[in-house]
C-alpha cells in the first residue's frame, strides 16, 4: 500500500497517463467508488488532514456507501485540486464546529431519509442537543463544548452496538471523561472534573466493567445523551428508580420523602452520593466513618432508636447466616450430606437482601419482619447442621462400638488357633 | 467349630477362649446386623412435598356431587355443594382407612365400608368414624380449582 | 447344640464327605505364605459387595431422572444408607486393589505354571470382570464425574478398528450417553456380570482346591536340599481360622472408612453440560488412561489412540496367557518373566502415580 500511495506524487504530473493506474488503484482500495481522489492524497497527509482507507472504512457511513463528498462536498473523481476542491464542486473543506450539528442533522434529522437504513433509529438528536447544556452554549457562542463529532469520533464512526465505538456503553464514560476530566478544559465552567475518578469507583462500573452488565448505568444513563443535562436536584429518584424500583417505592412514601423535598435535598444522593455510588453496606446505618444517618439525625432521638434496631437486626441475620454457612460447610467437610440445608441457605439470604431493601421505608417493624423470617430459616439450617455433625459423631461411636467387637472376635480367633496348634 | 474341641475340660483357659469367641461373634453380627436391619425398613414416607395440586375444572362437576382426586400420596375429595361452594377433604375414612364418597342424596360424605357418615365440612356425624376428616382450603385460579393444606395458624 | 444340629444334619447330608476334601488340603508354611491370603481376602470382600448391593437395589432407582435422586435419597434419607453405600463403594476400591496384590504374587511366587495355568487364565477374567463391575457401578449414581468418565470410557472403546464402533454403540446403547447407557450398565452390573463372575470364581476356586497351593519354586529348592524345613498347615480350620482374622481386620477397615471418608455424591450429570476441568478416570483405569495420553497422536502413520487401544488390548491379551510361555517345573522357570513382572508392576505404579500427578 505504501509503495502505492508514493505513486501518486507522480500522478498529479502525468494525469493522463496515469489514468488507467488510477482506475486500478481505486479498485484495488475495495471501496464502493471507481475513484476516490480525496482519499489518495488524505491518506499520505499527517494527522489533521489525514484520513486512511482502512480508518474510513470502519466507518458505518463508508459500509453504507456515503463517501467524503457527502459531508465535505467537493468532486472526489478529478484530480485536479481546483477542480475537485473547488467552489464550484461545492467543497465545503474542514467543518466548522458551530456547523457539525447541523451537517449530520441534514440527514440524521430527515426520518424518510434515515428509514431507509434503519427504520427505529430515532432522528429527534438536533432537537434534543438544542435543549442540553452542549447545544445551549455552542448556540451562546461557545465553541469548546462537545459537538457531534466529540463524541462520536469522526471518519470512523461506529454504530453503538460495536465495542469499539466510543459511544458503547462500556467506552461512553471514558469518551465523557476525556473532557470532563481535564481540568485545565473545564476550569472556565467552575464543575468539578472527579466525576470518572468516582465513577470508575463505583458499583456500576463493577457492574458495567467487572460483570460485563452492559446494562448498568453510566454517564448518560442519567444525564442523557444528546440533551445532556444534570438531572434536577428534586428529580434525582425518579433517575434511580427506572432500575431500583422497589426501592423508590418505599422511598416514595417515606417520612424522608417529604423532608428532602422541604429541604431541596437530592433524593437518594443524600446517602448513596452520586458518581462514585459503592456497594451499600449495613455500616451505612452505622455511626462510624461510613454512617449516613447521623449526618442528619441527633444521637438518641426517635429515629436513632430506629436505626440502631434496623442495623442491629441486619448484622444479626447477616451473622447468623455465615454461622449457618460455616456450620454447613464443617459438616459438608467432614462427608455429610447437607444439601437440603444449603439449598434453603439461599433463602435466608433472599430475605437478608429484601431486608435490605425494606430499609427504605425507614420503618423498623417492617424490616424486622423480613430480618425475623430470615433468621428462622437460618437457624433451621444451623440446626441441620449441627445435627449433621450430631450423627457424625454417632457414625464413629457406633465405629467404635463396631471395631470394639471386631477386636473382640480377632482376640478370641488368634487364640483358638494358638490353642488347636499348640 | 466348637464341636471339636478335645481338650481337657475345666481348664479356664478354654473357658476364656470360649468366652472371646462366642462373645465375639455375637458382638460383631449384631453390628454388622443392626445397620442392616434398619437399612432394610424403609424411611417414613415424606409428604412427597406436595403442598397444593389441581383438583379439577370449573364446570367438571354437577352442583351437589363429588369427586375423586390425587392429592399426594392419598385421595382428597373435592365436592360441589348445591349452593355451589367448593369443599375439599382428605378422601381417607379415618376409622380404617376406606375411601369415602359424597352422596348427593345424603347431603353428606359417606364411607360405604362401615357407613360411616360426616358433613360436607369434614365432621364426624355418625357411624364409627373417630375423628373428622380433614379439610382443605380451595380456591379458583383461572378455570383450575386448586387444593392446597390449611395454612397453619 | 450345635453339635447335636450338626449330628443330624450329618446323618442325613454325609456333610463329612463334603468337608472331607477341604480336611486333606494343606497350605505350605514358608515366609510368603501371608500372600496366599489375598484372594480369600478378594473373595470375602466380593461377598460384601454382594450384601451391600443387595441391599443398595432395594432403594436404588435406575434412570437418568431418578438415578441420583435415589442414591441421595440412599445417602441421606435412609437409616444406615450411607453406610451401606459407602461400604459398597469402599469395598469395590479394595477388592480391585487386592485382586491386583492377588495377580502379582501368583505371578513373582510363580504360582501360575503348570499345572495351574487355567486358574490363571480364570483368574485373569475375574480381574477383567471385576474391572468390569468397576466401570459399570461408576456410572450408577449418575453424577457428572461419572457421566463423563463413561463418556470417555466409552469413546476409547469406539477407537478399535473395525469393531469398536458397533461395540461402542452396543456399551452405549445408542450413539451417545444417555439414560438408555445408565440402563444398560445397571443390567451388567447387577445381572450379567455377577453371573459370569460367580460360574468364573466356581472354576477358579474348583482349580484351586484340585491342584492344592503352590510352593515358590526357591523354597521348594530349599525344601529339597533340607526336607526337614518343610512344613505345612492344615487348610480347615488353621489357615481359614487365619483367614477369617483377615476377613474381620478387613470388616473393620471398612467400617472405618465408611464412617470416617463416607462415599460422596458429587454432582448430578447435565449431559448438556460442559466437562469438569481435570477429569479422571477411577485409580484403576489411570494406568491406561495416562498411558493413551502420553502416546503422541500420531505415531509414524498410525493414530496414536488406536496404536495405544491396540497396545492396551494385546498387553492384556499377553497377560492372560502368561503362563504359556514360561517352560513347566522342574527345569528353571524363565528369568524375562519375572523382569517382565517387575517392569509391569513399576508401570501400573509408575503411570497411575504420574497420571494422579499430572494435570
Amino acid at each position: 500500500m505504501a509503495s502505492l500511495r508514493n505513486k501518486f506524487r507522480l500522478l498529479r504530473a502525468a494525469r493522463t497517463a496515469g489514468l488507467a493506474g488510477v482506475i486500478v488503484l481505486g479498485a484495488c482500495l475495495g471501496y464502493g467508488q471507481t475513484t476516490n481522489s480525496c482519499l489518495d492524497c488524505h491518506s499520505a497527509m499527517p494527522d489533521p488532514l489525514g484520513v486512511t482507507q482502512e480508518k474510513f472504512s470502519q466507518d458505518i457511513h463508508a459500509q453504507k456507501g456515503l463517501t467524503c463528498t457527502s459531508c465535505h462536498g467537493g468532486d472526489a473523481s478529478s484530480y485536479d485540486p481546483t477542480v475537485s476542491m473547488g467552489a464550484k464542486a461545492g467543497f465545503k473543506g474542514k467543518i466548522d464546529r458551530k456547523q457539525v450539528p447541523q451537517l449530520c442533522a441534514g440527514c440524521h434529522s430527515n426520518p424518510t431519509y434515515m428509514k431507509q437504513y434503519d427504520p427505529g433509529l430515532r432522528t429527534d438528536q438536533l432537537d434534543q442537543y438544542h435543549t442540553s447544556v452542549h447545544g445551549k452554549r455552542l448556540a451562546a457562542g461557545d465553541s469548546k463544548v462537545a459537538v457531534c463529532v466529540d463524541c462520536h469520533s469522526v471518519h470512523d464512526i461506529r454504530p453503538p452496538s460495536d465495542p469499539r465505538s466510543t459511544v458503547n456503553p462500556v467506552n461512553i464514560a471514558t469518551t465523557c471523561s476525556r473532557c470532563h476530566s481535564d481540568a485545565a478544559y473545564m476550569k472556565p465552567y467552575g464543575i468539578p472534573t472527579d466525576q470518572f475518578a468516582k465513577y470508575n469507583t463505583s458499583v456500576h462500573y463493577q457492574a458495567m466493567m467487572v460483570s460485563g452488565d452492559l446494562s448498568a448505568p453510566t454517564c448518560t444513563t442519567c444525564h442523557g445523551n444528546h440533551g445532556a443535562v444534570p438531572p434536577g436536584v428534586d428529580k434525582v429518584q425518579n433517575v434511580c428508580a427506572n432500575c431500583h424500583v422497589f426501592q423508590a417505592q418505599m422511598y416514595e412514601k417515606s417520612s424522608h420523602k417529604a423532608a428532602f423535598d422541604a429541604l431541596g435535598l437530592p433524593g437518594c444522593v443524600v446517602c448513596h452520593s452520586n458518581h462514585g455510588i459503592h456497594m451499600p453496606s449495613d455500616a451505612m446505618l452505622g455511626t462510624g466513618p461510613q454512617g449516613v444517618c447521623m449526618r442528619c439525625h441527633q444521637p438518641g432521638d426517635r429515629c436513632d432508636q430506629a436505626r440502631v434496631k434496623i442495623q442491629s437486626g441486619l448484622m444479626q441475620l447477616d451473622g447468623a447466616i455465615t454461622q449457618a454457612d460455616q456450620t454447613l460447610s464443617v459438616a459438608e467437610a467432614s462427608g455429610m450430606d447437607v444439601s437440603e440445608a444449603r439449598l434453603a441457605q439461599s433463602q435466608a439470604r433472599d430475605q437478608l437482601i429484601k431486608a435490605r431493601v425494606t430499609i427504605h421505608t425507614y420503618q423498623a417493624s417492617l424490616v424486622d419482619q423480613d430480618v425475623q423470617a430470615g433468621l428462622k430459616i437460618a437457624a433451621k439450617d444451623e440446626q441441620a447442621g449441627k445435627d449433621a455433625m450430631v450423627e457424625r459423631n454417632q457414625r464413629r461411636i457406633g465405629l467404635g462400638i463396631c471395631l470394639i467387637a471386631i477386636a473382640i472376635m480377632l482376640a478370641g480367633l488368634w487364640l483358638f488357633i494358638r490353642k488347636i496348634e499348640r | 467349630m466348637s464341636g471339636e474341641q478335645n481338650t481337657p475340660p475345666g481348664s479356664t483357659r478354654r473357658r476364656a477362649i470360649e468366652y472371646f469367641l462366642g462373645g465375639g461373634i455375637l458382638a460383631t453380627f449384631a453390628s454388622f446386623l443392626y445397620p442392616v436391619l434398619r437399612y432394610v425398613v424403609p424411611p417414613p414416607v415424606a409428604d412427597l412435598g406436595v403442598n397444593e395440586v389441581v383438583a379439577g375444572k370449573v364446570g367438571d362437576l354437577k352442583p351437589n356431587s363429588g369427586a375423586i382426586f390425587r392429592f399426594g400420596s392419598s385421595p382428597g375429595l373435592l365436592i360441589l355443594t348445591s349452593d355451589g361452594t367448593y369443599q375439599a377433604l382428605s378422601a381417607t375414612c379415618t376409622h380404617l382407612g376406606c375411601t369415602v364418597q359424597y352422596r348427593g342424596d345424603l347431603r353428606q360424605v359417606w364411607c360405604p365400608c362401615h357407613n360411616g357418615i360426616y358433613g360436607i365440612d369434614g365432621r364426624n356425624i355418625s357411624g364409627p368414624p373417630p375423628k373428622p376428616l380433614t379439610a382443605y382450603d380451595v380456591h379458583l385460579r383461572g378455570d383450575e380449582i386448586v387444593v392446597t393444606h390449611k395454612r397453619e395458624a | 447344640m450345635i453339635a447335636a444340629i450338626l449330628r443330624w444334619l450329618d446323618e442325613r447330608l454325609h456333610l463329612d464327605d463334603l468337608i472331607a476334601p477341604f480336611r486333606h488340603k494343606t497350605v505350605p508354611v514358608h515366609r510368603l505364605t501371608y500372600w496366599y491370603f489375598f484372594g480369600g481376602i478378594t473373595l470375602f470382600l466380593f461377598g460384601v459387595q454382594v450384601i451391600t448391593g443387595i441391599l443398595l437395589l432395594l432403594y436404588y432407582n435406575a434412570g437418568a431422572n431418578e438415578a441420583f435422586e435415589s442414591v441421595q435419597y440412599i445417602m441421606t434419607k435412609v437409616r444406615y444408607g450411607w453406610l451401606i453405600r459407602s461400604i459398597h463403594s469402599w469395598s469395590a476400591n479394595l477388592m480391585i486393589l487386592t485382586a491386583f496384590a492377588h495377580m502379582f504374587s501368583v505371578l513373582f511366587l510363580k504360582a501360575y505354571r503348570k499345572p495351574r495355568e487355567l486358574t490363571w487364565v480364570s483368574g485373569m477374567l475375574l480381574l477383567f470382570l471385576v474391572m468390569g463391575f468397576g466401570f459399570s457401578g461408576y456410572l450408577l449414581p449418575w453424577n457428572t464425574l461419572a457421566f463423563f468418565a463413561t463418556k470417555v470410557g466409552t469413546a476409547m472403546v469406539g477407537q478399535v478398528p473395525i469393531v469398536g464402533q458397533p461395540m461402542m454403540i452396543f456399551l452405549r446403547g445408542g450413539p451417545q450417553v444417555t439414560g438408555a447407557t445408565l440402563i444398560r450398565f445397571f443390567g451388567f452390573h447387577v445381572a450379567v456380570l455377577p453371573g459370569l463372575v460367580v460360574v468364573l470364581i466356581s472354576i477358579h476356586l474348583f482349580l484351586v482346591q484340585r491342584l492344592g497351593m503352590s510352593v515358590p519354586p526357591k523354597i521348594e529348592a530349599e525344601w529339597v536340599e533340607n526336607p526337614s524345613a518343610r512344613r505345612e498347615m492344615k487348610f480347615f480350620p488353621n489357615f481359614l481360622l487365619r483367614e477369617m482374622m483377615a476377613w474381620y481386620v478387613a470388616i473393620g477397615v471398612l467400617g472405618a472408612l465408611a464412617a470416617i471418608f463416607p462415599w460422596n455424591l458429587g454432582v448430578k450429570a447435565d449431559p448438556f453440560g460442559s466437562a469438569p476441568a481435570g477429569i479422571k478416570p477411577e485409580w484403576y483405569f489411570l494406568f491406561m488412561y495416562q498411558t493413551l495420553k502420553v502416546i503422541p497422536s500420531k505415531v509414524w502413520f498410525v493414530d496414536g489412540e488406536v496404536l495405544g487401544i491396540v497396545g492396551c488390548g494385546l498387553a492384556g491379551l499377553l497377560w492372560l496367557l502368561l503362563p504359556f510361555f514360561d517352560s513347566e517345573p522342574p527345569s528353571r522357570p524363565k528369568r524375562w518373566i519375572t523382569g517382565l513382572a517387575i517392569f509391569a508392576l513399576m508401570y501400573v505404579a509408575g503411570m497411575s502415580a504420574y497420571g494422579f500427578l499430572a494435570k
